[in-house]
């Protein structure tokens, strides 16, 4: 595909994870920075803080994704210059995804996953396609790693069928801590079978106190 | 007419199915991909013999299929082969050779020489054009003093005091260059080629996982098997998984109960003159 003049897009590998509790939200994300079969640096950031309840965890084509989530902050500014608050969980949801829409012809390769609190302080996660196709869910991974990931918390985490009426909580039961090593345990799994993702895991919790910010190390082969 | 003779079967790939191939891909067919070592092995020359090394990881694209395999292979108890490329191709083909060699060692009565694996792997793989994909590192220590090959898919060979092969080969290779010197002892080229394997691990993502040694020697052969694990898991739940009954949705049950046997009748038996 490299060999095409004209391909645009690369993959810089990674995988992306985030679980709604019902008062706080785990985002978490790997730290390589990979492009075929080399690493390009062990330590970079796939997650963006865009506001004081709503963190961005993006893997894909880091070029567009630093696009994105620049464009989204600006995004941000103007809205809080307008509207004299911070953006809510659910609007920067909306908001990512008519920003992806908008390229529809030309998408960012960036697979998105937001999390957050919504306006009653409860979890709140949104997974996307490359071109802005949402859905609130209580759990959800992207990147080279989502597809031996996405089982297992299927497993662990059982929320309910989103098509059973009436229309129940999506977020887990589970507690901060137990979300939070449920997470560490899943990465490390799929770091002993997935190439692309290794090295270190950075974990982002956002309760009613604030965002928190830890550090796991992977295995770095 | 009666049948026409048939001819002898003829040895080597039957191209035959090439065009019905071709139309299958043309009308969108997806190929299974095979499963390749994407690999760091290498080995080199010291003062007393040779020491080979690879790493433990087989991937399938981009999932690793195998965390500890073991890619050097057995030639002769004084000669050893280390594979990368496709899993299937090297494992076949160093079996192969291995078995002419014993054969040949008890025609000849004689311990096997490394020239003589090289011509035959070299032989081989040439004449199926580099559709084998067996890139290998072979090195032995044999009558006229140790020995190291490198052989590549096409059939070409290299002899070299210090070689590396694989996707990996590219760091191991700036290891062995800044610290490569003629007449290393056995701990100085163990250490040496470990660190090698190393640079393949954490540097090449199409390897990882643990360092396997060999070290070949006037008269006697160690191969150390995960001489060094670099790879621990890091994070394992405490808590642990329970799978309780009802976790998994029966949707639906069904009992068939096993009919009772037909008894045999005794004697008379048919097939009996």
């Amino acid at each position: 595909m490299a060999l095409r003049g004209d391909w645009m897009y690369e993959n810089n590998g990674g995988t992306c994870v985030a679980i709604a509790g019902i008062d706080y939200c785990v985002v978490a994300a790997d730290t390589r920075l990979s492009v075929g079969y080399n690493i390009l640096t062990r330590d970079h950031s796939k997650i963006c803080s865009l506001a004081d309840k709503v963190v961005l965890a993006s893997s894909g084509f880091q070029g567009d994704i630093r696009a994105l989530h620049k464009n989204l902050a600006a995004r941000h500014l103007l809205y809080q210059h307008q509207h004299n608050k911070q953006m809510s969980c659910p609007a920067m949801g909306q908001l990512l995804s008519n920003t992806l829409y908008y390229k529809r012809f030309f998408p960012y390769y960036a697979f998105n996953v937001l999390g957050g609190l919504d306006n009653e302080g409860k979890g709140c996660v949104f997974t996307y396609d490359a071109v802005g196709s949402y859905e609130r869910v209580g759990y959800s991974t992207q990147g080279s790693g989502s597809s031996l990931i996405m089982p297992v918390l299927d497993n662990q985490l059982k929320s309910p069928s989103p098509l059973l009426l009436p229309a129940r909580d999506a977020v887990t039961p589970l507690s901060e801590t137990e979300a939070v090593d449920l997470v560490k345990d899943v990465f490390a799994s799929a770091t002993e079978r997935d190439i692309y993702t290794g090295d270190k895991l950075e974990i982002v919790v956002i309760n009613a106190s604030g965002i928190k910010r830890e550090y796991l190390e992977l295995r770095k082969d | 007419m009666g049948r026409m003779t048939e001819l002898p079967t003829k040895g080597g790939f039957s191209f035959d199915l090439c065009t019905r191939n071709d139309m299958l891909l043309k009308n969108g067919l997806q190929m299974p991909p095979f499963r390749k070592t994407g690999t760091t092995i290498v080995g080199l020359v010291f003062q007393d013999g040779v020491v080979l090394g690879a790493d433990t990881r087989a991937t399938e694209g981009p999932i690793v299929a195998d965390k500890n395999c073991e890619k050097i292979h057995f030639m002769a108890p004084n000669i050893y082969c280390c594979g990368a490329g496709t899993a299937a191709d090297t494992e076949a083909v160093t079996d192969m050779v291995s078995s002419q060699l014993q054969l040949h060692r008890y025609a000849t009565g004689r311990e096997s020489r490394v020239v003589t694996a090289l011509t035959l792997l070299k032989s081989h793989l040439f004449s199926y054009q580099g559709h084998v994909s067996a890139a290998l590192v072979l090195g032995g220590f044999d009558v006229t003093g140790p020995h190291l090959h490198t052989v590549y898919p096409h059939g070409s060979t290299d002899t070299l005091p210090f070689a590396t092969m694989g996707s990996g080969s590219l760091a191991a290779m700036s290891v062995f260059e800044s610290k490569y010197r003629e007449g290393l002892t056995r701990e100085e080229g163990i250490e040496l080629v470990a660190e090698a394997i190393c640079a393949g691990i954490f540097n090449d993502l199409g390897s990882g996982s643990n360092v396997d040694v060999c070290v070949i020697t006037e008269g006697k052969t160690e191969y150390l098997r995960n001489y060094q694990l670099p790879n621990p898991r890091t994070y394992i739940s405490s808590k642990g998984y329970t799978f309780v009954k009802g976790q998994t949705e029966v949707l639906s049950t069904k009992i068939t109960s096993i009919q009772p046997k037909v008894e045999a009748v005794e004697g008379g038996d048919a097939m009996e003159e």
